[in-house]
């Protein structure tokens, strides 16, 4: 099977347990080059312990995580090796976090939040880091004269499309996001979803979207996902799943999103 | 002044406590990490810090080092600034006169043990010569990453490009690397190494130098350590390649144009001159010291 035939990401069987409570029990999805997929629940329902044990930030006790790499064809995540791992999170994954202080170093300027990356993996040019910096602040709608400012100075909304930019330097192919856009003003939230809509889109990227908000997923996915008390408990599309319900609980999510 | 004290008669030999203060268990525990840290060059190894007689922050990583390899035969000369006569510096030779009742030195030629305190001599060191640095803050990464275990990893993994965020800030802040002391450097091509506040214009001493370099951190609790002949390069980028301080003025007592100066206020018109920071450089240059090899048998070092 050539590899392009396989999902970039395969989540298979994945339980996490915190001590007696399952936090995620027996979860498994694919994701596509290009997908979107938004991963819905309430808090306490396991949405960001599933994002977290997909993307390697947290050990499952049961499943496998597979991932189609660029040149060594689909790798079983938690066999490679941690330097591996770490190497692969900090080029063809992202990570934004919800709280763009959790993922940005606050006490650097713009600048070298984005160039951080690109230091990692060796680029010594400063010019070069700068100019690549800068026309990644252009990307997420930034001005490029604030490159020199600390995230301290920026509102939420200008943190969050840092985090993106400093994300996307390396052109990762798979971005996993954790309530992106909550926490922030009803008109700061939507230009971001736009904003993410276009990248997404422009860069061919798959992405997980853990959101409490159904609206965030019509908007973004392509592909949502329902969890209750640590089990999924629907797939599809996105359209279909909210247009037709086919799980009482999921049911219920889309009933309360359209009282007045 | 004369440069090599032979058991100053005010200064006896104290024979309450053991050869160079600590006990022998302790010595051969930091032996051990001294062995460690010569055979993993750059590598931050965790020893037993002792209670010093001397609080933290007065060179108590490197007085533990220095007492665990002192031998009777040694000379040492103990160094603050690169002065041998600021307080910091007597109480340290003190110490180790009362302790051990080893000859001192100020001449760097004449030592075969140098502790030091913000700088490398000028003259260049030796094969028979080894240098103990006092370590405030052992680890480089520190100020960018608080977490210690995030740190570890790093070190583990080679993932150094933090370094370079704190670098790619001095040039968009100052156009420069702004960072003039206590800058990073990778040893031996694999681990990056903090070489406690000596100005970078020491840097390149530090680079295939013949002594054998120590650092102790008595605060943090680690020895690591430079072996001779080894690889030390400072980072930079390759548009802002690393460049050591220069100055415009001479030394005004030697006229030296290659030596780490200080400039020293002269009076209270805003008068003022530039004088090498290395006081035994600066004599030699002079004239001042007659040689004194003859009083002072040269050995090698090490050997109790
Ligand atoms: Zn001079």
């Amino acid at each position: 099977m050539s590899d392009i035939d396989q999902p970039i990401l395969s989540v298979k069987n994945l339980t996490k347990r915190f001590g007696d409570r399952i936090a995620v029990n027996d979860a498994s999805f694919d994701l596509w080059q290009g997908e979107v997929l938004a991963i819905v629940g309430e808090s306490g329902s396991g949405k960001t312990t599933l994002l977290n044990c997909a993307s390697a930030r947290m050990t499952p006790d049961v499943g496998q995580v597979s991932f189609r790499t660029r040149h060594e064809g689909v790798v079983d995540v938690y066999k490679l090796s941690e330097a591996a791992r770490r190497l692969l999170s900090r080029t063809d994954w992202g990570y934004v976090h919800q709280n763009p202080a959790d993922g940005l170093r606050m006490d650097v300027s713009a600048g070298a939040n984005v160039g951080e990356r690109l230091m990692a993996l060796g680029e010594r040019h400063y010019g070069r880091i700068r100019n690549e910096a800068a026309q990644w602040l252009s990307r997420v709608e930034m001005q490029q004269d604030r490159i020199d400012e600390s995230p301290q100075t920026f509102s939420g909304g200008m943190r969050q499309r840092l985090q993106i930019a400093r994300n996307l330097v390396t052109r990762p192919r798979l971005v996993f996001m954790d309530e992106p856009t909550s926490g922030l003003d009803v008109s700061v939230q939507a230009k971001l979803l736009d904003l993410l809509r276009t990248l997404t889109h422009q860069l061919d990227l798959a992405s997980i979207i853990v959101t409490h908000d159904l609206a965030v997923a019509r908007l973004l996915a392509h592909r949502m996902l329902v969890m209750k008390d640590g089990c999924i408990v629907e797939q599809g599309l996105t359209d279909q799943v909210l247009d037709d319900p086919q799980h009482p609980y999921t049911q219920l999510l889309v009933s309360s999103v359209l009282l007045p | 002044m004369s440069a090599v004290t032979t058991l100053d008669p005010a200064i006896n030999l104290d024979t309450g406590y053991n050869f160079a203060y600590l006990d022998e268990r302790t010595k051969r525990m930091i032996r051990r990490a001294i062995l460690k840290a010569v055979a993993i060059p750059g590598y931050q190894v965790p020893f037993g810090s002792r209670e010093m007689p001397l609080p933290y922050g007065w060179g108590t990583g490197g007085i533990q080092v220095t007492a665990s390899i002192i031998g009777r035969h040694d000379v040492l000369k103990v160094i603050d600034q690169g002065a041998d006569d600021t307080v910091n510096a007597v109480n340290i030779r003190r110490f180790f006169q009362r302790t051990t009742g080893v000859v001192t030195t100020e001449r760097t030629v004449e030592a075969t043990l140098i502790q030091t305190r913000h700088r490398i001599p000028e003259t260049p060191l030796q094969e028979n010569q080894i240098i103990v640095y006092q370590v405030p803050i052992p680890e480089p990464l520190a100020k960018l990453e608080p977490r210690e275990a995030e740190t570890k990893k790093m070190h583990g993994l080679s993932e150094y490009g933090l370094m370079h965020v704190k670098l790619y800030e001095d040039i968009a802040k100052f156009g420069y690397i702004a960072t003039t002391y206590d800058y990073p450097v990778m040893v031996d091509d694999r681990y990056l190494m903090a070489p406690s506040p000596i100005p970078k214009f020491d840097n390149p001493k530090m680079n295939m130098n013949p002594a054998l370099q120590l650092f102790g951190a008595g605060r943090e609790k680690r020895i690591y350590a430079i072996p001779p002949y080894t690889k030390v390069e400072s980072l930079a980028f390759d548009d802002h390649p690393f460049e050591v301080q220069r100055w415009q003025q001479h030394c005004a007592l030697c006229g030296a144009k290659e030596s780490f100066l200080d400039e020293v206020i002269t009076d209270d018109q805003g008068g003022r001159m530039f004088l090498c920071s290395d006081t035994d450089f600066c004599q030699e240059r002079r004239g001042e010291v007659a040689s004194t090899a003859a009083l002072v048998e040269r050995p090698l070092s090490g050997s109790v």
